[in-house]
C-alpha cells in the first residue's frame, strides 16, 4: 500500500521548488545590489566624493523665518529639525481641514440644489486638473499678498491684526496661578469622563441615539469656567502684538506663506477627497436610506447613523492615499517661501554641497511620516471595516 | 422668455437661502474676474512682438496705472513651448510622429468604433479649431495633415471592411511598437541624424516622459502586484517593501536622486543622459502606484473564478495569466488612466534634473530680457495646456468607466 | 517564475562583463572634443542676460557667448556646441564625471571650490556681488537700517549665508524669506511683503525691470559679498585649462586694443605688433595651445570682444559698465575696472 505512489522527484516537489525559487530570487537581488555597490565604491573613490553625516553638527549660518526659535549659529541638524516641525504643522492642520472641505464639497455635489451642485463640480474639475504648483502661486500672489500693507493692517477687536505680513493674534501665556487651574482642569476632566460613561450606559439601556460626548464636554467646560472665576488671578494672560519698525512683533503670528500653502493644499486635496466622498455615499444602496427613513429617523440622523458609517468603509482606503499625497505635496512649499523641511534641506544642500546625504534624510523623513499616517489609517480602517461572514 | 424665467426661478431663486447664495456667487465672480478681464483682455497686447509690450508697459508706468497682459510672448515662443530646443531642421520628425499616432488612432477607430471614434472626432475638431487661429500657412498645412491622418485610415478601413485578417492583432502590435518607433524618430540613429536628448523639450518632452513612464512602469507594476499576492514570503516581503517605500516619498526626491545618484551606481563608461534618468525615476515611481491599482483589481476577482479554473485543471500560472490578469487589468484601466493623468502633471518636476519640459522651458523664456515680466502670461498658458490635456483624459477615463461597467455590479 | 528568474540571472551574469569593457578614447579633453566634433558646455537655462533660450530655440546670453567663443577657438564655428543645462546641485558632479567639457554657469570662484574640489577656475568674466534693493520711501540708506526688516531671498548657493553673516557682523536681526522661485520672490517684494530684496547685482537689476514701478526702488550702494563668475574646468588637463583661460583673455585683450567683430577683417593688415600677435599673424600661440594660429581672430570675428559680448547680453538688464562716470568692476582696467588680460607676447 505504501508504495502505490512513486516518490515525487525533487524537481517537481512543490516544497523544494518554493525554496529554490526564493533562493534564486534572493541571489538575483544580491547580485544586482552587489554590482551597484561595487560601482558606487569605484565611483566614490574616482570622483573623491565624501559621504557621511558629520556635517549636520556644523554651524548652519543662515536664518529661518518662522517656526521654532532658530539662530544662524545653530547647527544644520537643528535647522532640519525646525523644517520638520514646520512641515508637521502644515500636514496636521491640512489633513483636518481638507477632510472637512472634501466632506462638504462631496455632499454638495450630490445636493438637490442646482447652484450648489454646479459650484461643487466646477471647483472639483478645475482644481483637480491643474498642477498644484500653479495653484500655490495663485493663492500666494493673488490672494494673500493682496492683503493691505502692514502699516495699514486691518485691526479686529482683540486686537487681531490682518495684513500681507500675516495674521497676528494675542498669544496666551501661563501666569503663576496656572498650575492651580491645571489641577482644577484635571478634576473636571475626570468628572466629565464619568458623565460620559454613565450617559453611554443610560443611552444603551434606553435604546436610543444621543450625544454622550456633548454632555461630557459641557461638564468639562463648566469646570474650567468655574475654576477660572474662583482663582484670585487669571491663570492665562495675553501677549499683544504691536507694530514695530517694519513688522508686527510679539503675539501669535501666522505667516501668509503658511496660510497660502495651507489653503493650496487644503483646496487641492479637498477636491480629490470630495470625489472619494461622493463615490462612498453613492456606494451605499438607496434601500438603506429608505429603510432608515421608514424607521422614522430624521435626515441628519440618517446621514450620521446609516449612510456615513457604511460609506466610511469605501472612503477610508483611498482617503489614506490622499492624506499621503497631501504630506508629500507639502514639499512644494519651497516655491512660495515657507520654510518646510524640503526648503531648509535645499538651503543646506546649496551651502554644504551634501546633496546625497540630505536627499536621503528628506526621503527618510517623508517615509516616516507616510508610514505613521498609513499605520494610523490602517488601524482606523480595521475599526470601520465590515466584518465579512 | 418665460421658459428662461422659470428655469432661473427653479434653479437659482427657489428659496431665500438659494437667492442669497446666487447673489453672493455673482458678487464673488465679479470681484474675482473684473480685474482679470482688465488685465487679460482690455489692456492686453496681442501683437507686435516684445517691443509693443515694452512700449505699453512704459506708457502705463509713466501714467502710474497697471498694464495689461503681453500675450505675444506665446505665439513668438510657440516653437519653444511645443518642442523646446529641438533643431528646427528636424522638426518634421515630430510631425511624422504625430501623423503616425493620428493614423493609428484613425485606424483603431475604424476597428473598435465606440469611444475611440469619439476621441478621433474630438481630436479632428480640435485640429480644425487650431486652423482658425492666426498661424502661418505652413503651420496650418501641417495641422491640416493631422485631420487627414485621422480621417483617411478611418475611411480606408470603412471601405475595406474586415477584408484584412487579424487586423486587431496587427493594430495591437502596432500600438506596442509605437513608443519605440517614436523614440527612434525623435532621437535619431541609423540613417537619421542623431538629436541628443538634451535638445528635446517643451510639450513634446512632457508627453514623451509621461507616455514612456506609464508604458515602462506597467509590466513592472503588474509583476510587483503579483509579487505582493505571492505565497512565497521573500518575494512578497520584497514587493511590499518596495511599494511602501516608493509610495512614502515625494516624487521630486526620486527624480533628484536619479539625476544625481544614478551615475554613481553605474560603471564609469556606461553613461545615461538626463532624460533617460528622469524616465527611469518616473518608471520606478509609477510602478509602485500601478502595482497598488492592479492589486485592487486582483482582489476584485471572485474566488469562484479561480476555483473554477483549478477545477478545469489549469495550473497556477495559467490561471493567473488567462483568468485572473485579463479581468483584473480590465477592471483597473480607469484607475491607471488616473495614474497617467497625475504622472502627466508631475512631469513638471523634472526641472530639478534640468530638463526643458513645458514648465521649465517657460522659465527659460522668462529669462530672456525681451520677455522680462511676462510671468503670469507664460504660467497661465502652461497651466492651460496642462489643463486641456488632463481634463480631456479625465473625461475619457469617466467614459471608460461607464463603458467597462466598473462600479456597476 | 523560477525559470524566468533563472533566465534573467543568466542573462545578467553574461551581460555584466560586457558592460564593464571599456573602449579606447583620446587622452586629452581637446582630443575628445575634436573627435566628437562639438564642445559640450554645461550652462544655466534660466538666468536673465546670462543663459536663456531665444524664440528660435537657440541658447543665448553672456555665458552662452563664452561657450561659443570656446567652440570658435577650437572649430572656427560658434555653433559646434551642445548645451547641457545643469542645476546648482548637478553642475559639479557633471563636470567631475566628464559629462561636460567645461562649466560656464554663473559659478562663483571660491577657495573651497578651487581647493576642495578637483577644479580649476578660468579668469573671471563677470564680477558680481550681493546687494540690496529697497523702496525709496523706506528710509533705508545703509545696511544698518535693515535692523528688524523682512528680506526676500532666492535660494542660492551662498545668498542666505552671506545675508546671515552680514546680520551677525553688524549685530542686527533680520527675517529672511527664502524662495526657490524667482518670480515668487519678485512678486512678494513688489507687493510689499518684504522690506528689502537681496540678490547678486545682476539679479537685482533684472528684478527691478519687472517691478510695477521700477523708479520707486533703489539699489543700496553697499555690497556684502564678492561673486567673481567664470568658466570652470577639471583638474588634470593643463592644455585644456590654457585654452579656456586664453580664450577669455582673447576677448578682453581685443577690447583693450579696440579690435571688434566689425573691424577685425581690416585689421589683419595692421602693422601694430600687439594686434598682429593677437590675431595670430605673428607668433605661434595658437599652435602652442594645440589650435589654429587664427583662433583668437576667429573668436573676435564670430563672437566679438568682451565689450561686444557685455553690451549684447548684460546691458539690456540695465547694468552699465560705467554708470554716472563711476566704473564698475566690469569696466576695462584702464577705465578703472578689473577687466585685465595679461599681454599677448
Amino acid at each position: 500500500m505504501s508504495t502505490v505512489f512513486a516518490r515525487i522527484p525533487l524537481w517537481r516537489d512543490v516544497r523544494v521548488l518554493r525554496i529554490g525559487a526564493q533562493v534564486l530570487f534572493v541571489l538575483f537581488i544580491v547580485l544586482i545590489a552587489n554590482w551597484f555597490y561595487t560601482n558606487l565604491q569605484i565611483n566614490l573613490e574616482r570622483t573623491g566624493i565624501r559621504f557621511g553625516f558629520d556635517f549636520l553638527w556644523t554651524t548652519a549660518g543662515f536664518g529661518i523665518s518662522e517656526g521654532l526659535p532658530f539662530e544662524p549659529t545653530d547647527s544644520y541638524g537643528y535647522a532640519f529639525w525646525v523644517g520638520i516641525v514646520n512641515t508637521l504643522r502644515v500636514i496636521g492642520l491640512g489633513i483636518l481641514l481638507a477632510t472637512l472641505l472634501g466632506l462638504i464639497a462631496g455632499i454638495a455635489r450630490l445636493s438637490s440644489n442646482w447652484l450648489v451642485r454646479q459650484i461643487a463640480s466646477v471647483y472639483i474639475e478645475t482644481i483637480r486638473n491643474t498642477p498644484l504648483v500653479v495653484q500655490l502661486f495663485f493663492w500666494y500672489t493673488a490672494i494673500f499678498l493682496k492683503l493691505p500693507r502692514v502699516d495699514e493692517s486691518i485691526v479686529l477687536p482683540g486686537p487681531i491684526y490682518l495684513s500681507q505680513r500675516g495674521l497676528a493674534l494675542p498669544k496666551p501665556y501661563a501666569t503663576e496661578t496656572f498650575s492651580l487651574w491645571g489641577y482644577g482642569l484635571l478634576v473636571s476632566l475626570l468628572v466629565a469622563l464619568a458623565v460620559y460613561v454613565g450617559r453611554r450606559i443610560y443611552l444603551e439601556r434606553a435604546q436610543r441615539p444621543g450625544f454622550a460626548g456633548l454632555w461630557a464636554f459641557g461638564v468639562f467646560v463648566l469646570g474650567a469656567f468655574v475654576g477660572w472665576l474662583v482663582l484670585p488671578g487669571a491663570p492665562i494672560a495675553w501677549e499683544m502684538p504691536t507694530l514695530g519698525r517694519f513688522n508686527l512683533e510679539g503675539g501669535w503670528q501666522l505667516s501668509p506663506e503658511f496660510a497660502a500653502l495651507l489653503a493650496g493644499l487644503v483646496v487641492y486635496t479637498g477636491a480629490f477627497i470630495a470625489e472619494i466622498v461622493r463615490g462612498g455615499i453613492l456606494a451605499v444602496p438607496k434601500g438603506q436610506t429608505e429603510a432608515a427613513r421608514a424607521l422614522g429617523l430624521r435626515p441628519l440622523q440618517v446621514l450620521r447613523l446609516v449612510v456615513i458609517p457604511q460609506a466610511l468603509r469605501v472612503i477610508v482606503p483611498p482617503l489614506t492615499s490622499q492624506y499621503l499625497n497631501l504630506a508629500k505635496n507639502s514639499s512644494l512649499a519651497v516655491a512660495i517661501g515657507y520654510p518646510d523641511l524640503f526648503n531648509v534641506a535645499n538651503t543646506i544642500i546649496n551651502q554644504s554641497g551634501r546633496a546625497i546625504e540630505m536627499v536621503l534624510l528628506i526621503m527618510i523623513s517623508y517615509l516616516t511620516m507616510s508610514l505613521l499616517t498609513s499605520a494610523f489609517m490602517n488601524w482606523y480602517n480595521r475599526r470601520v471595516r465590515l466584518i465579512e461572514r | 422668455m418665460r421658459l428662461i424665467f422659470r428655469w432661473l426661478r427653479e434653479n437659482l431663486f427657489s428659496t431665500w437661502y438659494n437667492t442669497l447664495l446666487t447673489v453672493l456667487v455673482i458678487w464673488f465672480l465679479w470681484v474675482a474676474f473684473s480685474g482679470l478681464f482688465q488685465w487679460a483682455v482690455r489692456d492686453a497686447v496681442w501683437s507686435g512682438g516684445a517691443a509693443a509690450c515694452q512700449q505699453a508697459r512704459q506708457l502705463a508706468q509713466a501714467e502710474g496705472r497697471s498694464w495689461g497682459a503681453c500675450w505675444t510672448v506665446i505665439p513668438e515662443n510657440l516653437k519653444l513651448f511645443l518642442a523646446g530646443t529641438y533643431p528646427a531642421g528636424e522638426l518634421w520628425r515630430i510631425w511624422v510622429c504625430v501623423y503616425i499616432s493620428a493614423a493609428m488612432l484613425g485606424l483603431s477607430a475604424g476597428v473598435w468604433r465606440g469611444l475611440v471614434r469619439d476621441v478621433v472626432v474630438a481630436l479632428g475638431a480640435a485640429a480644425l479649431v487650431l486652423l482658425v487661429l492666426p498661424f502661418s500657412w505652413t503651420e496650418r498645412l501641417w495641422m491640416f495633415g493631422i485631420v487627414l491622418a485621422l480621417v483617411v485610415p478611418l475611411g480606408l478601413r470603412w471601405v475595406a471592411r474586415s477584408r484584412i485578417p487579424r487586423v486587431r492583432w496587427i493594430l495591437g502590435g502596432g500600438w506596442l511598437a509605437l513608443p519605440i518607433l517614436v523614440v527612434w524618430l525623435i532621437g535619431g540613429g541609423g540613417p537619421l541624424p542623431k538629436v541628443e536628448s538634451t535638445q528635446w523639450g517643451g510639450l513634446m518632452l512632457t508627453v514623451l516622459l509621461a507616455v514612456i513612464g506609464i508604458v515602462a512602469s506597467f509590466p513592472l507594476g503588474v509583476l510587483l502586484a503579483l509579487g505582493r499576492q505571492s505565497t512565497l514570503p521573500i518575494v512578497r516581503w520584497f514587493s511590499i517593501l518596495y511599494i511602501e517605500i516608493v509610495r512614502g516619498v515625494p516624487l521630486i526626491t526620486v527624480i533628484f536622486m536619479a539625476s544625481l545618484m544614478l551615475p554613481l551606481f553605474l560603471p564609469g563608461h556606461l553613461r545615461i543622459d538626463q532624460a533617460l534618468r528622469a524616465m527611469i525615476a518616473f518608471t520606478l515611481f509609477t510602478a509602485a502606484y500601478i502595482a497598488e491599482n492592479v492589486r485592487g483589481g486582483l482582489q476584485s476577482i471572485s474566488r469562484g473564478q479561480i476555483e473554477a479554473a483549478q477545477a478545469l485543471g489549469l495550473s497556477h500560472w495559467l490561471t493567473t495569466l488567462f483568468i485572473v490578469l485579463p479581468q483584473a487589468l480590465r477592471a483597473v484601466i480607469p484607475a491607471n488612466v488616473g495614474q497617467f493623468i497625475s504622472l502627466f502633471k508631475d512631469t513638471s518636476l523634472v526641472f530639478v534634473a534640468a530638463l526643458l519640459d513645458l514648465f521649465n522651458i517657460g522659465r527659460s523664456i522668462l529669462a530672456n530680457p525681451q520677455w522680462l515680466g511676462t510671468d503670469r502670461e507664460v504660467l497661465l498658458f502652461v497651466a492651460f495646456v496642462y489643463w486641456v490635456f488632463t481634463y480631456a483624459m479625465a473625461h475619457l477615463s469617466r467614459r471608460l468607466e461607464t463603458i467597462l461597467g466598473v462600479g456597476e455590479r | 517564475m523560477r525559470k524566468k528568474i533563472l533566465a534573467v540571472s543568466l542573462v545578467i551574469l553574461l551581460v555584466l562583463p560586457l558592460l564593464s569593457s571599456s573602449q579606447g578614447q583620446p587622452a586629452t579633453t581637446l582630443g575628445k572634443v575634436q573627435a566628437r566634433g562639438k564642445l559640450i558646455c554645461g550652462v544655466n537655462n534660466a538666468v536673465p542676460g546670462f543663459g536663456f533660450v531665444d524664440p528660435q530655440g537657440n541658447y543665448s546670453g553672456f555665458d552662452i557667448d563664452y561657450c561659443k567663443a570656446l567652440a570658435t577657438a577650437i572649430f572656427n564655428d560658434p555653433n559646434k556646441v551642445e548645451y547641457r543645462p545643469v542645476t546648482a546641485a548637478s553642475r559639479f558632479p557633471a563636470l567631475q564625471s566628464g559629462e561636460i567639457d567645461v562649466l560656464i554657469r554663473n559659478t562663483t570662484w571660491t577657495i573651497d571650490r578651487d581647493v576642495g574640489l578637483p577644479f580649476n577656475f578660468a579668469p573671471t568674466t563677470f564680477y558680481d556681488g550681493q546687494g540690496f534693493m529697497v523702496r525709496k520711501t523706506s528710509r533705508i540708506n545703509t545696511l544698518k537700517d535693515l535692523n528688524g526688516a523682512t528680506i526676500c531671498v532666492l535660494q542660492g548657493t551662498t545668498t542666505e549665508q552671506n545675508l546671515a553673516d552680514m546680520a551677525r557682523r553688524l549685530g542686527i536681526t533680520i527675517k529672511p524669506l527664502v524662495f526657490s522661485d524667482v518670480n515668487a520672490r519678485d512678486k512678494a517684494y513688489d507687493e510689499g511683503r518684504c522690506d528689502a530684496m537681496t540678490a547678486d547685482a545682476s539679479g537685482l537689476a533684472a528684478a527691478r525691470i519687472k517691478l510695477s514701478k521700477p523708479d520707486d526702488h533703489k539699489i543700496l550702494p553697499e555690497l556684502i559679498s564678492k561673486e567673481p563668475l567664470g568658466p570652470v574646468v577639471r583638474h588634470g588637463d593643463d592644455q585644456w585649462f590654457d585654452i579656456v583661460k586664453w580664450t577669455v583673455f582673447c576677448t578682453m585683450e581685443a577690447e583693450e586694443l579696440e579690435v571688434s567683430s566689425k573691424n577685425v577683417a581690416q585689421l589683419k593688415t595692421s602693422q601694430d605688433p600687439r594686434i598682429r600677435r593677437l590675431l595670430g599673424l605673428e607668433g605661434d600661440f595658437g599652435k602652442k595651445l594645440g589650435l589654429d594660429n587664427a583662433w583668437c581672430a576667429n573668436v573676435i570675428e564670430k563672437v566679438g570682444n568682451y565689450g561686444e559680448i557685455y553690451d549684447r547680453n548684460v546691458k539690456p538688464l540695465g547694468l552699465e559698465r560705467i554708470a554716472d562716470g563711476k566704473p564698475s568692476p566690469n569696466a576695462l582696467w584702464n577705465d578703472g575696472g578689473l577687466i585685465y588680460a595679461p599681454p599677448f607676447r
